[in-house]
């Protein structure tokens, strides 16, 4: 009878992470409902609004992030609550794995799964509101940057609403504040780049928010985790 | 019989669920070889109590020893020395069984060595179904599947919630060998159950609820 004593937190994000995306490559058609939202939302506002070529593109990085940010908040149900129902939450608390390397590697793997993809979708938007290639390529490194801070920070308001009756408007009210930062530097960063300022200060913030948060949020989601148990 | 040292202790645990008392004053030990079996009738609190050992929620009075050292909820020494088997089968319904069973064992941190794997999904009746996604699973089949994780796990204590629901015949024995060669080896088990499990057990006791 012999207990190991140390599992590092590498072995932790990497189980989490071959799982996580093991999962959502089987059920792709739930991350597909993201991306299409995603795609939706912004189609509607060249239908919406007037078609000035103008106009559009002065609101286009606005529009691709306030969507990216609703298509974020739609998966983030995704993250925590089907391990919670089916009892493997409760194995991952239990596990001699550290927990903020196994949030950490869930976290990354929601990113991967449906983040990245609008990353890798944004071009369709740049199609639609007639940016240039290089109000295009600043829009794609902000989101690259931007979106693992709304994965990461989204987590800490899936965690804490976690089994509630209200939890997708609680989580929305939750979390939705906390993104204003990331949607200011990121559609900012587009505007900077079109005005001449150039997009440098803006993306390096973000790049730092996306350290910053990734160093933080993983504790500070185990810490609602375990709330949602005690 | 040796003194076996003691796994696990509790003096005077107390729990609550909203401002209703489920149990308080609850001292007892379990030590290495020995089956505590706990009865009692439905919400009287032997789920409570087995996720408050395993550290899954703080109790509301008293304290819980493992190898003799207070421990918190969710504390190291508890999750690497305690095995909780509950209500929830934590199955994955996208996955198939033997990637179920592997990503289980490497979450409880025990190897999931692709061999060992296949005889325990064997030694469960699955082999046949292990590369069935786990929906088409049936309830007890599922179950069957925690098993195998039981007879790979080797942490010293074994917290087992209603190990027998949805279990068959073969199912149940198979279990009682499981827990029966776990308790040979110097290992101890709570048990929560309203069935007869049949366990073999050298030192066996129960734990009455009221």
């Amino acid at each position: 009878m012999t207990e190991r004593e140390f599992f590092g937190p590498g072995e932790a994000i990497s189980w989490a992470l071959r799982r996580d995306l093991r999962l959502a490559l089987r059920s792709r058609g739930e991350l597909g409902v993201a991306l299409l939202f995603f795609l939706i939302v912004v189609s509607l506002f060249p239908l919406s609004v007037n078609p000035d070529p103008k106009l559009l593109r002065t609101i286009a990085p606005g529009i691709a992030w306030v969507s990216a940010l609703l298509a974020t908040l739609l998966a983030l149900g995704r993250l925590f609550n089907n391990d919670y129902a089916d009892g493997t939450l409760e194995q991952m608390l239990l596990s001699p794995l550290p927990l903020p390397g196994i949030v950490g590697g869930k976290v990354l793997a929601h990113w991967i799964s449906t983040g990245l993809p609008l990353v890798l979708v944004s071009p369709l938007v740049a199609v639609q509101f007639g940016l240039g290639g290089g109000e295009l390529g600043v829009l794609m490194v902000s989101l690259l940057l931007g979106t693992p801070i709304l994965s990461m920070l989204g987590a800490i308001g899936a965690a804490l609403t976690l089994g509630l009756r209200a939890a997708p408007v609680l989580l929305a009210l939750l979390v939705l504040p906390l993104y204003v930062p990331v949607l200011i530097f990121g559609a900012g960063a587009v505007e900077a780049h079109a005005s001449g300022l150039g997009a440098g200060g803006h993306l390096s913030l973000l790049a730092a928010g996306t350290l910053l948060a990734g160093l933080a949020t993983p504790w500070a989601t185990c810490t609602a985790l375990r709330i949602a148990y005690e | 019989m040796s003194t076996a040292a003691v796994l696990l202790e509790t003096r005077e645990l107390g729990a609550r669920r909203g401002n209703v008392e489920l149990f308080s004053g609850l001292s007892f030990a379990v030590t290495e070889g020995e089956l505590l079996t706990v009865r009692g009738p439905n919400g009287s609190g032997k789920t409570t109590l087995l996720r408050m050992l395993c550290g899954l929620g703080e109790p509301s009075a008293g304290s819980i020893l493992w190898r003799g050292e207070a421990v918190a909820a969710f504390d190291t020494a508890l999750r690497q020395g305690v095995i909780y088997f509950g209500h929830a089968t934590a199955v994955k319904d996208e996955l198939t069984a033997i990637e179920n069973l592997e990503f289980g064992l490497a979450l409880a941190g025990l190897p999931a060595d692709n061999a060992v794997v296949e005889e325990a999904l064997r030694q469960v009746g699955l082999y046949a179904r292990r590369q069935v996604p786990a929906r088409r699973l049936s309830q007890g089949q599922r179950r069957r599947l925690g098993l195998a994780r039981l007879l790979l796990a080797h942490q010293p204590l074994w917290l087992l919630d209603e190990p027998g629901a949805a279990l068959d015949r073969q199912g149940l024995a198979l279990l009682a060998q499981t827990v029966a060669e776990h308790l040979l080896r110097g290992g101890a088990a709570l048990v929560s159950t309203h069935q007869d499990l049949g366990i073999p057990a050298a030192r066996a006791r129960e734990l009455l609820f009221q």
